[in-house]
């Protein structure tokens, strides 16, 4: 075993990271400005910058929903009962005791069993609860005549504001976690360079060098 | 070259000796009234032989008119302006001036020579009988008019001031009254302008926009930012631009309002009788942007008004919001009646915030709406209605609702009133105001106990012998004084806690509710995440430990 850095996310996925990262705070600063809670930006320009982002966001995740499926990157996500209850336990109690983190990278598996399973939760249940709630809250003029539409409109709406501030909760803990098991430095830089520390097996290593050599330095 | 900057400096003199006066004014100073805008008719009537003669009397024009214009007459007989009399088939009520109480100076009935100096024939001074059985003519002078100096005056039930007036006679706008020269209206004739509609109904209630706060003196000559349609400087229209007449009957009622047109400005070439917004403007207003299409999106709850019109009584001239008619009848000292002018309105006129004769008023300029469900029908409490004296008595009632699809939310004027009523009967009381003839007048004898027992004896309603007064309120759509669009109400004027809107029930208004049952939910979950990893952090701290980074 020897340690390497290489690239694990690619071009797309950082691009894919950042620009979601700048939309979600965009929407979660006009969001809560639209919900009343946010004087520092009108509610008119709010309202227009949040449907603007919000449709932005929408084809960025048709894009990268095609990446994974193409790219077969949605494997990263498969989730896994093995190490689970392990990273569980190191964040609960063992990284109060000065223990390592359980989980080590390997290139064909980047997250952790208990990242992977969050990420999973989030893209299967978070996003598109809170994009089919927005866009049946956006397009009401065109189904207003359904019967007790200004109830659906209610419940849409409210379940809109729930899933927001689930995201804005998993927000800060995506945020928090980077200062565990490592620094928030080397936490972050993979996602700006594409490359970080990863376990290789000689075998791995050698396929590498000789295979993807751009992937590995 | 020196010639050009004169002419230039000239007409910069021109124009600001030019000051917007009152229509009084310039009817004082008989000057002619303004052509009409866009008006290009095919006939002069001051070459007509029948009209190049001396008149003696109002109905001798209405002869000559109709003379040629054979029908309107008739049409105008059959018109809401001159029977004062609506039927709403929705109700089944029977309303107009004829026969409704209101919050202002209560009944025409009883009132006549006074309350029908605005009305549109001449001679009309008994209610008890409708205006055909007294044979009134119509008068098509007050309407057509465009020598600018016919008038009415105010107590002589329809009839203008002709030579030689009495002194001390006023007009219907409280100008002192000229000898009007008949010939030389009825030489002028042409389609009404803003000073024919609004020598009656901007001075509504006794004077310059006492009634509906939309309507004033103000929209004579008004600012672009006061009337947008109107203003010279914007659409320079005239009211029957948008209440186009039909065989002398208008659309725009506000006993039977078409609150909501889904309809638009209809096929080319297709007439559509209605005032509303939407019959020139369209059901899809704003332009074709993303912020358009969200402003269109509120067609299906809001009215056009209701953000074009973001406060009425706007250009100097105040309206009045409260009226307390019990405080009426108190006099001086030395026995006269009191007049007390403590309310200065914009354009810095007097207004009376207490006379002998009406009670105590409050005034108020550049109002905010109220705003509530309007489906376009408005429910009097009619004189032979029972009413709960110990809640506020709702004059006109408005109907609307969220679900009927038929609503939209309006804005409107609402006056808090305090007026008479039969304490035994319970039943709004008609009062007899004005007669400087008779010993029941409030505004000649200062006696409610007689004036009510008169007014209901003029009216021919069973009257208990008891009064009292009662709260009362009274609704007026606003629908004029549109401001140009960047003055339109801003969005976050009503989508915020405690915005314009914070009555209004039935909708779904993003900003109004941040902390509704999923608002806290929400924030609970972020609050309670940030304390779970500030303990975590805590505890990291607390230990020394950082996971493998030690």
């Amino acid at each position: 075993m020897t340690e390497r850095f290489v690239k694990i996310y690619p071009r797309f996925e950082r691009f894919w990271h950042w620009t979601q990262m700048a939309l979600i705070f965009g929407l979660l600063f006009t969001g809560l400005a639209v919900n009343g809670l946010n004087p520092l930006i009108p509610f008119g320009p709010a309202v227009m910058l949040h449907i603007i982002a919000a449709l932005a966001l929408i084809v960025l995740w048709i894009f990268a929903i095609f990446w994974h499926i193409t790219t077969g990157s949605w494997v990263h996500y498969v989730p896994t009962t093995q190490g689970l209850v392990k990273v569980a336990r190191f964040y609960a109690w063992g990284i109060f005791k000065g223990e390592h983190h359980p989980y080590r990278k390997a290139y064909w598996r980047k997250h952790n069993p208990l990242q992977a399973l969050t990420y999973l939760a989030l893209k299967l249940m978070l996003f598109p609860a809170i994009w089919v709630t927005g866009v049946i809250y956006l397009t009401y003029n065109y189904w207003s005549g359904v019967p007790n539409a200004t109830l659906w409109l209610t419940i849409a709406a409210n379940l809109h504001l729930l899933s927001a501030y689930a995201i804005a909760a998993f927000v800060l803990a995506h945020v928090y976690l980077l200062s565990v098991g490592g620094s928030f430095r080397a936490h972050v830089r993979p996602m700006i360079t594409g490359f970080d520390k990863v376990d290789l097996t000689p075998e791995e290593e050698a396929y590498l060098e000789a295979d993807e050599a751009v992937r590995i330095r | 070259m020196r010639l050009r900057v004169l002419t230039a400096l000239a007409c910069v003199m021109v124009v600001l000796s030019a000051p917007h006066q009152a229509y009084a004014q310039a009817q004082a100073q008989s000057s002619d009234a303004p052509a009409i805008p866009g008006s290009d008719s095919s006939a002069d009537h001051s070459k007509f032989k029948i009209l190049q003669r001396e008149f003696t009397s109002g109905p001798e024009v209405t002869e000559a008119c109709v003379s040629c214009h054979t029908e309107a007459d008739d049409q105008v007989m059959h018109s809401i302006h001159f029977n004062w009399e609506f039927e709403n088939t929705t109700t089944g009520q029977l309303l107009g001036k004829r026969h409704v109480i209101n919050a202002f100076c209560g009944n025409v009935v009883g009132n006549e020579p006074r309350c029908t100096s605005c009305h549109a024939g001449y001679g009309w001074d008994d209610m008890a009988q409708s205006p055909q059985q007294e044979s009134v003519t119509p008068d098509c002078l007050v309407c057509h008019d465009r020598s600018g100096q016919y008038t009415k005056t105010s107590t002589g039930a329809g009839l203008p001031p002709l030579a030689p007036v009495k002194p001390g006679t006023k007009t219907i706008t409280g100008a002192e009254a000229w000898p009007v020269d008949l010939a030389k209206a009825a030489q002028s004739v042409g389609p009404p302008g803003r000073e024919n509609c609004g020598q009656c109904h901007f001075y509504g209630g006794g004077g310059d926009n006492v009634k509906h706060g939309d309507l004033s003196s103000v929209l004579f000559d008004p600012s672009r930012d006061v009337d947008v349609h109107m203003s010279s400087e914007g659409g320079n229209m005239v009211c029957s631009d948008c209440h186009v007449s039909k065989q002398h009957k208008w659309p725009g009622s506000r006993y039977d309002v078409m609150a909501t047109d889904t309809q638009g400005p209809g096929m080319p070439h297709e007439r559509r009788d209605v005032a509303t917004c939407q019959s020139c403007h369209g059901t899809a207003p704003h332009p074709a942007s993303l912020k358009g299409v969200k402003l269109n999106d509120h067609t299906d709850k809001l009215a056009c008004q209701t953000c074009h019109i973001p406060e009425f009584a706007r250009g100097g001239v105040a309206t009045k919001m409260e009226w307390d008619w019990s405080t009426a009848g108190k006099l001086g000292d030395d026995g006269k009646p009191l007049a007390l002018e403590n309310y200065t309105q914009g354009d810095g006129k007097p207004r009376h915030t207490y006379l002998s004769i009406k009670g105590d008023f409050v005034w108020e300029e550049n109002v905010q709406p109220l705003y509530a469900w309007f489906n376009g029908q408005v429910e009097y409490t009619t004189g032979d209605q029972t009413i709960d004296p110990s809640q506020i008595v709702e004059v006109n009632k408005i109907s609307g609702s969220p679900e009927d699809g038929d609503s939209r939310i309006w804005p409107f004027k609402r006056l808090e009133g305090r007026q008479a009523y039969d304490s035994k009967l319970n039943h709004l009381a008609y009062s007899h105001v004005w007669g400087p003839d008779t010993d029941t007048a409030l505004w000649s004898n200062y006696d409610w106990g007689k004036a009510i027992a008169a007014g209901m004896k003029a009216a021919g309603v069973e009257y208990s012998g008891e009064y009292g007064f009662v709260d009362t309120h009274m609704y007026w759509p606003i629908t004029h004084m549109v401001a140009p669009a960047k003055d339109a109400v801003d969005c976050a004027e009503c989508h915020a806690p405690d915005g314009r809107m914070a009555k209004i029930d039935g909708v779904y208004m993003p900003g109004r509710t941040p902390f509704s049952t999923a608002g806290i939910l929400g924030i609970a979950l972020v609050v309670a995440t940030a304390l779970a990893l500030l303990i975590h952090a805590l505890g990291r701290l607390f230990t020394r430990k950082n996971g493998d980074a030690s």
